[in-house]
């Protein structure tokens, strides 16, 4: 029952990964009994099952998922926003205002305008309806400071890093509150505008050398010297 | 508001079809009964209506004068259009040509301009000054499966039928004289339609298999058995084996075909 | 207008540009070259120079057009109005049309459309300069546009015309040999699936013909897959190294 790959082979829509007693996993899809990539990504596979890593796929919403959105309509009961996903999100005002809602006294673009960011949660999604989003609990809501950058949604987790090392050392060295979107959407916050851009500047790099070994530390080596020139420059 | 197949009637037919029957009796690669009924417009110059089954499509063909084409001086101009009239099915709608009916109009003309079926060099009456234009217009009254085919045989019937007003060339000028001559036609192009539904070919496809097919493809043939035009369509997709076997059978359909009308 | 020449391949089976009977023209394809677009790639086939750009998925609007049950594909073929010798009218002509529509059937087989119900891909084919065979050349640029936008495929589609020019079938005509020529077929194929995604013919051939210039066609089809393989991993591969274990 072979494979036709090496572990982290680069593979293309369509191409052909394994035949016979395997399971097609993440991005990959089945053929009678053979097992194709659907995206450009890695391939791997784990006792049986055959999983690419897409190096290029778009946010689909997962309820649960924390996300960064703008809003982009101010509707009758709640707020159109777009999260960059296929599927614009809705939030209603029954979720945001404390109270119950009148449509007629209660101004929505008060509370939020279009241009406003977010953080919210999906609380539902499904084939059949648009997603759901929440702001009802600590850390959600209106974002008011900050910067807002994207990076492709297949690199959070790398961003992350492993057990959330990468993401702490670049809040230490920059002491940035960054807040990560599934949806590939990332704020920065932190005490100046300098601070803010060393860390996108990390972020930007990992999403470049995402593949890379020993990125950890390079990227931590980085921030280290270019705060260390920004300390010079200041004296 | 399109007119959606019950998921239980394209079982119906999916299996049908395994087993080499069609929900109408007819066998996989029988055409359904047609008729062509010629000469009903007196005011075109040529005109021919088709009934095959329930799809009925009506072309008329009107002859005028004009200018060549700048690159083919000493050719008539042939020119066909397809309208899907609005009252031939719930789905078309008034306006524009739209994909379809252009789609439609550019495949029966590529199966008459290909096999020359019209003699265009027989057209010419001034090299490079005036020549006989052959307006074809395809109207769909009915829309009940296979525009195509259906189309296509009504053109060439519509071709056959017409006649052109004889001429003169008096001083430079050009004289209408009494009577009229058939139009020139070197060839009689037959397309032959068919749909893949299962992986099997149906010939002649019905309005709910082409609901139902993933993919068709049309081909036309000329007098001598040759390959003329061939348009593959629907989203889905043949494998080059499947290719050579619509092209085998067309070829034998338009063998019987050619011998029913006496083309 | 210009003198027609005698023959379009002499007796030693070479033609007016050079080439043997079943040899391509040059092919460079380039991925992700439209920072705006979703997806995008452009290709130079011959003389023709294509740019093709992809939205989506996204919501469709208007919002009748959407589909409940799966993805909507939207295409778009376009010719510059400088892209031919005697400019073309920027409106869509009759043959743009036909080709935006026979070009969509030909990518829609490739994607899994049931994935993502509601949504919609555009797909924009611009021909910047043609020299025929551009629907082949657009498509394959197309396909590669779509993969580039994350859109999960069955396969690439990758499309070539083979054709007869005198009494030889020979593959990938140029447009002196199409308009000069006995008959165009142009094919798209998913390699990995063995299917034809768009077939069309004019011209005449006899039925043997036919099949030789089918199966020189998708033999040229394979040939130029390679070359979109190899341009999605020039895009892809310049960040990704070998890992090792990580610390």
């Amino acid at each position: 029952m072979p494979t036709f790959f090496e572990k982290k082979q680069l593979v293309t829509p369509g191409e052909l990964l394994a035949e016979g007693d395997y399971q097609p996993g993440e991005n990959t899809y089945m053929e009678e009994n053979r097992i194709y990539a659907q995206r450009i990504g890695l391939v791997d596979a784990e006792n049986k099952r055959v999983n690419v890593v897409a190096l290029r796929a778009f946010y689909v919403p997962k309820v649960g998922d924390i996300v960064i959105g703008t809003v982009i309509e101010v509707g009758f009961n709640g707020w159109t926003v777009d999260i960059k996903a296929p599927y614009t999100a809705m939030l209603r005002a029954s979720d945001v205002l404390s109270r119950p809602f009148k449509p007629q006294n209660d101004e929505l673009s008060q509370v939020l305008n279009a241009g406003d960011l977010i953080v919210a949660k999906i609380a539902s999604y499904d084939r059949a309806h648009d997603p759901q989003l929440t702001v009802g609990e600590p850390g959600l809501g209106k974002i008011t400071r900050g910067q807002i950058m994207r990076v492709t949604p297949t690199k959070v987790p790398r961003v992350i890093g492993r057990k959330g090392s990468m993401i702490s050392n670049i809040k230490q060295e920059t002491g940035c509150q960054i807040i990560l979107g599934v949806n590939g959407v990332i704020l920065v916050t932190g005490k100046n505008t300098a601070d803010e851009e060393l860390a996108m500047m990390a972020i930007r790099k990992i999403e470049e050398e995402s593949h890379t070994s020993g990125l950890t530390d390079r990227i931590t080596q980085l921030l280290k010297e270019e705060k260390s020139k920004m300390e010079e420059n200041k004296t | 508001m399109s007119t959606v197949l019950t998921r239980v009637k394209q079982k119906q037919i999916a299996q049908l079809i395994d087993a080499g029957k069609r929900l109408d009796g007819r066998g996989l690669t029988d055409h359904r009964e047609f008729t062509i009924e010629e000469g009903l417009i007196e005011r075109a110059e040529g005109s021919a209506r088709i009934r095959l089954g329930k799809t009925d499509v009506l072309v008329g063909v009107k002859i005028e004068t004009g200018e060549p084409f700048p690159d083919t001086p000493n050719d008539g101009v042939l020119t066909v259009n397809a309208e899907l009239v609005p009252l031939a099915s719930p789905n078309f709608e008034p306006g524009p040509p739209d994909e379809n009916s252009i789609e439609l109009a550019r495949i029966v003309d590529r199966g008459i301009r290909e096999s020359k079926a019209v003699d265009t060099e027989k057209l010419c009456i001034e090299p490079g000054k005036k020549v006989f234009v052959v307006f074809v217009d395809v109207y769909i009254l009915n829309h009940d499966g296979n525009l195509i085919d259906a189309a296509a045989l009504a053109a060439v019937s519509a071709l056959i039928n017409a006649k052109m007003p004889n001429y003169e060339i008096e001083d430079g000028e050009v004289k209408i004289k009494t009577g009229y001559s058939p139009l020139p036609l070197k060839s009689h192009p037959i397309t032959v339609t068919m749909a893949k539904i299962n992986d099997k070919l149906i010939v002649d496809p019905w309005i709910e298999e082409e609901q139902v097919m993933d993919a068709r493809i049309s081909i036309a043939i000329n007098d001598e058995g040759n390959i003329c035009a061939i348009q593959k369509g629907g989203a889905g997709f043949f494998s080059p084996q499947k290719i050579l076997e619509a092209s085998k059978l067309a070829q034998e359909k338009a063998v019987e075909l050619r011998k029913k009308l006496g083309w | 207008m210009n003198d027609k020449p005698e023959k379009l391949i002499d007796k030693k089976g070479v033609r007016l540009d050079g080439r043997k009977a079943d040899e391509l023209r040059p092919v460079k394809v380039q991925v992700g070259v439209l920072p705006n677009a979703d997806g995008s790639a452009y290709i130079e086939h011959g003389k023709n120079k294509i740019l093709v750009g992809v939205f989506g998925p996204r919501e469709v609007h208007p919002k009748h057009l959407s589909m409940s049950d799966r993805m909507v594909i939207k295409c778009r073929y376009h010719m510059a109005p400088f892209s031919v010798q005697e400019r073309k009218s920027p409106a869509p002509s009759r043959r743009e049309v036909e080709l935006s529509k026979v070009i969509r059937e030909s990518l829609e087989p490739s994607v899994f459309v049931d994935l993502y119900p509601r949504t919609g891909i555009d797909v924009f084919i611009e021909v910047l300069q043609a020299d025929g065979g551009t629907r082949c050349a657009a498509i394959t640029a197309a396909s590669l546009a779509i993969a580039d936008a994350g859109i999960p495929l069955r396969d690439l589609v990758v499309a070539c015309a083979a054709g007869k020019i005198d009494d030889t079938v020979v593959l990938d005509l140029y447009d002196a040999e199409d308009k000069l020529g006995m008959a165009d077929v142009p094919v798209a194929y998913m390699p990995n699936l063995n299917a034809v995604t768009l077939l069309q013919m004019d011209g005449v051939l006899a039925p043997e013909e036919f099949e030789t210039a089918v199966n020189m066609a998708v033999e040229g089809c394979k040939k130029i897959y390679l070359v979109q393989k190899e341009a999605l991993r020039t895009k892809y591969m310049t960040t990704v190294v070998k890992e090792e274990a990580e610390e």
